[in-house]
């Protein structure tokens, strides 16, 4: 799998033991998520309560009856997380298809072209990553107004810039590799080119890159539901859910679990990544190939 | 940043760079010209910022008239037609920018429609406070971060490795204003092991004001007591963001140390038997410098976006709270100040770590 990085030579010991501790980090982060993804899909039959109706007392502790407690409306917490996953998961991943094809073309064309489409295309996204990302989120979407909508806009216009550069470096490198200029010679097209030689040697890396990004897309997003500029205030969305319980500091169980969902669900993402990233190893990727 | 120090007495390197090149006649010294190259690219970024914040501010569905004018007033057409004259609205958009430009280099960036003060008092009351949280921050977590990193990689594919590398998952996957609340939950309202609130006790008066920072201003004016104070009250908000950026930086060191310890020059070391503690330092700790000193950069970026996300949990009177305010109430003139802030600050910032590379390794300037 990974015996191309053989760091300590004359240690073989050392050789076996990478596979061997990496796996269990990619399962349990295959776990965790593929988890997380079942409870997406079975929501509305595993929510015992509806996650809108104020059915129950206001602010009770948990108990047998209501899991997670109750919210300062008389809602079910845990019905509340269970249906937040409708909202966070398939955003995050929305945001992060759009971001990476959008992105990954852009980078590829301005790798590709160079000169002066190269130029605009790279100032840009150095203006973009001028910003810390939740920042130029929040201007943006304190500016279209509050909505879920609006959040996932800003998000976009925030995160195609990284997939971008890295995508413009791969093509560079690939661009005067042999086998590339070997199909251009033959009369390949530009969009030829970048589809049949250099869009595959690129994918990977770039899904890797996705992988990682899914976790911080889904912590992005509730960060800015968390500042109000994200989903709207009935909808349980786990990054308002946390905001709620800013104001019943004693009620700690309105904020400690949809934050605990998030907090999973990410690190389910990140172990898999991580794991991902050791297998493909990308950067010597990106250089050698 | 004891690596900085560690290797700010290189520029043995300056004069070398300079002897090295009698043969094309160089005008300016490489280091000038490095500096001023990345100065200008520093003031088009600035300046690409403030483009991106125009055209967000005129992305605004809502007309900005609506927004300064009561009702009534929104109603008669002769004072709309006036204030959009007084505002520049009727201009050509070219023309908006260029007026938007000159009141920022004013600092004038409007007034905040919650504290119905200028935006740039307010921020400038406000920075000073963020700025104090992220230095402690960036120093914590850069001496914790940087020897956790250096720990995993050399004791690379143990159980001490394998430990740090989970833990720094965790760290990196934490939302950062749950963490904040969980931790001002346990130790302030649970354990009322710190102070909870504020960035002082509600009794105490701040210190007199030289640069907003309560723990350097009170031992300006000699209050040891008030320095405490302050300083216990920074313990938990600082305690949150060190959890949010040293995952980042653990992981970053790390990958920069295994980098540098692969290098024939460090086996060659240890191979004429230099002892371990010189060999990490002068060898493996200042090859891995630039990067580590790079990522510190990008770290004081994360830790303002961190603070735009804690501040209020902790009610710390700083850019965050400010910021959080300001989004929940819709505040775009506030919201517009604290982007262009913190964006122009993170610009510099990175520029500072630009300068302070090119001090600390000759090669970078030449580029």
């Amino acid at each position: 799998m990974s015996n191309t990085r053989v760091t300590v030579p004359g240690r073989k010991r050392l050789m076996r033991v990478p596979d061997a501790w990496k796996n269990p980090l990619a399962i349990s982060g295959t776990v965790i998520v593929v988890l997380w993804l079942l409870v997406t899909v079975f929501a509305p039959w595993l929510a015992p309560f509806d996650p809108l109706a104020q059915e129950s007392a206001r602010l009770l502790a948990p108990n047998g009856t209501n899991w997670f407690g109750t919210d300062a409306l008389g809602r079910d917490v845990f019905s509340r997380v269970i249906a937040g996953t409708r909202t966070s998961i398939p955003v995050a991943m929305i945001l992060v298809v759009i971001s990476l094809l959008f992105g990954t073309v852009l980078g590829a064309v301005a790798g590709f072209l160079g000169t002066a489409v190269d130029e605009v295309i790279m100032r840009v996204t150095d203006v973009v990553l001028a910003f810390p990302s939740i920042i130029l989120a929040m201007v943006i979407a304190a500016a279209l107004g509050p909505s879920l909508m609006n959040a996932v806009i800003a998000l976009l216009l925030v995160s195609w810039p990284q997939y971008t550069r890295i995508s413009r470096s791969l093509v560079i490198s690939l661009r005067s590799s042999e086998f590339v200029i070997a199909g251009r010679l033959m009369g390949s097209g530009v969009f030829t080119s970048l589809r049949r030689d250099i869009a595959p040697n690129v994918a990977s890396p770039m899904l890797v890159l996705a992988a990682a990004d899914f976790g911080s897309a889904i912590l992005l997003l509730s960060g800015l539901s968390f500042l109000g500029l994200g989903a709207v205030p009935p909808a349980p969305e786990w990054g308002s859910m946390v905001s709620d319980g800013t104001s019943n500091f004693s009620a700690w169980w309105i904020a400690a679990f949809p934050g605990l969902a998030i907090f999973t669900i990410v690190v389910g993402v990140n172990f898999m990544g991580d794991a991902m990233r050791d297998a493909l190893d990308p950067r010597s990727n990106g250089r050698l190939s | 940043m004891a690596l900085t120090t560690t290797d700010a007495r290189v520029p043995g390197g300056a004069p070398a760079a300079e002897t090295g090149a009698p043969r094309p006649p160089r005008r300016q010294h490489p280091l000038l010209r490095y500096i001023s190259l990345r100065f200008g690219i520093s003031i088009l970024l600035v300046w690409g910022v403030t483009v991106v914040t125009f055209v967000v501010t005129n992305l605004v569905p809502t007309d900005p008239v609506n927004a300064v004018l009561g009702e009534q007033a929104a109603n008669n057409p002769e004072i709309v037609a006036a204030l959009r004259t007084e505002m520049g609205l009727d201009e050509p958009l070219i023309v908006q920018y260029w007026l938007y430009l000159t009141r920022l280099l004013a600092f004038d960036m409007g007034v905040s429609a919650q504290t119905r003060s200028p935006v740039a008092d307010d921020l400038a009351r406000a920075f000073p406070a963020t700025l104090e949280l992220a230095l402690f921050v960036l120093l914590f977590s850069t001496v914790i971060g940087v020897g956790l990193g250096m720990l995993a990689a050399l004791r690379h594919q143990t159980a001490v490795d394998k430990t740090i590398r989970v833990l720094s998952l965790f760290g990196i996957s934490l939302p950062v204003f749950w963490i904040a609340m969980l931790i001002y939950y346990v130790f302030f309202y649970q354990l009322h092991w710190a102070p909870g609130s504020g960035r002082l006790d509600s009794a105490l008066v701040p210190p007199p004001l030289v640069t907003g920072m309560y723990t350097i201003d009170s031992l300006v004016a000699g209050q040891p007591d008030l320095f405490w104070n302050a300083l216990s009250h920074l313990v938990l908000p600082a305690v949150v963001l060190t959890l949010f950026t040293i995952g980042t930086l653990v992981r970053f060191s790390r990958s920069a140390i295994l980098d540098v310890v692969r290098h024939d020059y460090v086996q060659a070391a240890r191979a004429k038997g230099l002892p371990h503690r010189i060999v990490v330092v002068r060898y493996i700790l200042r090859g891995a410098s630039l990067p580590i000193l790079t990522m510190s950069g990008l770290t004081f970026g994360s830790l303002l976006s961190g603070a735009v996300l804690t501040e209020s949990v902790f009610s710390w009177h700083g850019l965050g709270q400010y910021a959080y305010m300001a989004a929940i109430s819709l505040d775009l003139q506030a919201i517009m100040g604290v982007g262009l802030l913190i964006g122009v600050v993170y610009i510099f910032t990175n520029f500072a770590v630009d300068l302070l590379c090119g001090l600390i390794d000759p090669r970078v300037r030449v580029q």
